[in-house]
């Protein structure tokens, strides 16, 4: 097996939720004179240990609040854990929500440089990159426009072409397959595709089970922030769907 | 070292930050970025009329000795007040996306000082206008300027902080900052404060570099005890900034 590229050892994500919350010094000063701060702890990850070696297509399944997003966010170190040490090696692109870091005045060619520059890459790199991009997201003269005027689909379509492009070792997806017209649809699967054969490494959290049994090479499923299996997609999605057909 | 490399790698980011910044206060304006030189000029026209016919000023230079306070206040207000905002409105991204906090919070004091280097274009017209002597003093300004700036760029470092923690900062900095101004001796002469109230000014570190950079101006030599009350402030201030924003910056996501 080749060596691992994201490590989590022990990893526990608590959040402290305040009854009230408080948003002002004033209140604040009131409420701890008064001793009315009061917070419960809420866990949406414990004790998680997960390695992904370099190349693997790691899916993550599971309900809604099980953690998904809070693993991938911790993975693109957004958030730091509450215990726990990960180690990522390697440039990650997110594609958590397409465009997060477009600017609405800008056109399209300007966001291509500043998404990428989010991401920590430098001008001379972009530039090289400009064409493949510009091409990929197939815009025609809407590049030059800003993008407060595109449609959604167009801005989905520049934000995947830049994810795609910018040749980062890991690739966060979540749930953004079905983005754009057919025809872009299609493109963009074929993209994932053509990079998995790059032996990029993937993660990918989906409800859609077929689509990560297309995907994935490794299930997680993820209940209440605790790994509930972890295994081959055939077998996961198997015992997911029966647990699924049970509780419905 | 961590932050060395992290600043390497999104030094691009920054620009591109500092561009954006800059073009979106001159939005929709024809004059563009000449707003920046005509207003404290207009303003700077009015102040003189009015304080050397009605108050009958005792400042021998005066557009020189209000245009130096003035461009060095509105840079320190302008700049801690957009970056008390960085981190709260860039809550979208910082939410999706990993990058250095500090590099948003840094953006807005530097596009803030890239306006305030052009301005002192306002400062070489007034010079030029009251035919002031240039003196070799004048070779000090940059250096007193960059204490400002570090001194600036730790103000806004904690204000970032304390502001996403608590948003009636916001208010209560408003309310300061003028209180501040009229503390700063923009517009008066220094020496009209009474002795036993002169430790405000001298406690106002807005204050300290107002005064070292007027002396520069008209070639009087800041004295060495001022140099190092404007290097100690910038740099330590610079320190404590960075101290507070890094112990609680992987809270702030939390807050916003």
């Amino acid at each position: 097996m080749s060596r691992s590229i994201i490590e989590l050892r022990d990893v526990t994500m608590k959040y402290r939720i305040t009854n009230e919350r408080i948003e002002t010094l004033k209140e604040f000063i009131i409420k701890r004179l008064k001793r009315e701060v009061q917070y419960t702890d809420f866990y949406a990850l414990q004790n998680l240990s997960l390695s992904v070696h370099e190349g693997e297509r790691l899916a993550i399944i599971g309900h809604n609040g099980a953690g998904k997003s809070t693993l991938l966010k911790l993975i693109s170190g957004v958030i730091e854990p509450t215990s726990g040490e990960i180690i990522v090696e390697g440039q990650i692109s997110p594609l958590l929500e397409l465009g997060a870091g477009f600017d609405d005045e800008f056109t399209g060619y300007e966001n291509i440089y500043l998404n990428g520059a989010i991401l920590g890459k430098s001008k001379s790199f972009l530039d090289s990159k400009l064409k493949k991009i510009v091409d990929f997201a197939d815009l025609g003269q809407f590049i030059n426009v800003p993008i407060k005027n595109y449609s959604s689909g167009m801005r989905a379509k520049l934000g995947f072409a830049i994810a795609a492009e910018i040749e980062s070792e890991i690739l966060i997806i979540d749930e953004i397959l079905g983005v754009g017209d057919e025809s872009f649809r299609k493109k963009s699967s074929d993209k994932i595709r053509e990079l998995m054969g790059e032996g990029r490494t993937i993660i990918l959290v989906s409800h859609d089970l077929s689509q990560v049994e297309q995907i994935a090479d490794r299930v997680l499923w993820l209940e209440k922030g605790k790994i509930r299996k972890i295994g081959s997609p055939g077998e996961i999605c198997a015992v997911y769907r029966e647990a699924m057909s049970v509780t419905n | 070292m961590k932050h060395i490399k992290q600043f390497k790698k999104y030094f691009y980011l920054l620009t591109i930050l500092v561009k954006r910044d800059i073009k979106k206060k001159y939005k929709g304006s024809i004059l563009g970025i000449l707003w920046s030189l005509l207003s404290p000029l207009v303003q700077l026209v009015l102040l003189t009329i009015i304080f050397s016919t009605l108050f009958n000023t005792s400042i021998e230079n005066f557009p020189l000795y209000v245009i130096v306070a003035r461009l060095i206040f509105e840079f320190f207000s302008t700049a801690t007040n957009s970056a008390m905002y960085s981190i709260i409105e860039s809550a979208d991204l910082l939410k999706k996306v990993y990058i250095p906090k500090f590099i948003i919070t840094l953006s807005r004091v530097l596009s803030n000082f890239i306006i305030l280097m052009i301005s002192l274009i306002d400062l070489l017209i007034i010079m030029l206008v009251t035919k002031a002597d240039f003196s070799i003093t004048l070779l000090l300004l940059p250096i007193y300027l960059f204490f400002l700036l570090l001194f600036t760029i730790g103000i806004c470092y904690i204000l970032a902080t304390v502001a996403t923690f608590f948003r009636d900062i916001v208010h209560l900095y408003s309310v300061f900052i003028m209180m501040l101004m009229f503390a700063s001796a923009i517009f008066y002469p220094a020496d009209i404060v009474p002795q036993k109230y002169f430790f405000i000014l001298e406690l106002n570190p807005v204050y300290r570099f107002i005064a070292s950079c007027r002396e520069i101006v008209v070639g009087v030599m800041p004295g060495i005890s001022d140099f190092f009350v404007c290097l100690l402030l910038g740099v330590g201030t610079l320190i404590l900034g960075s101290i507070i924003f890094e112990s609680k910056q992987n809270k702030l996501i939390s807050r916003i």
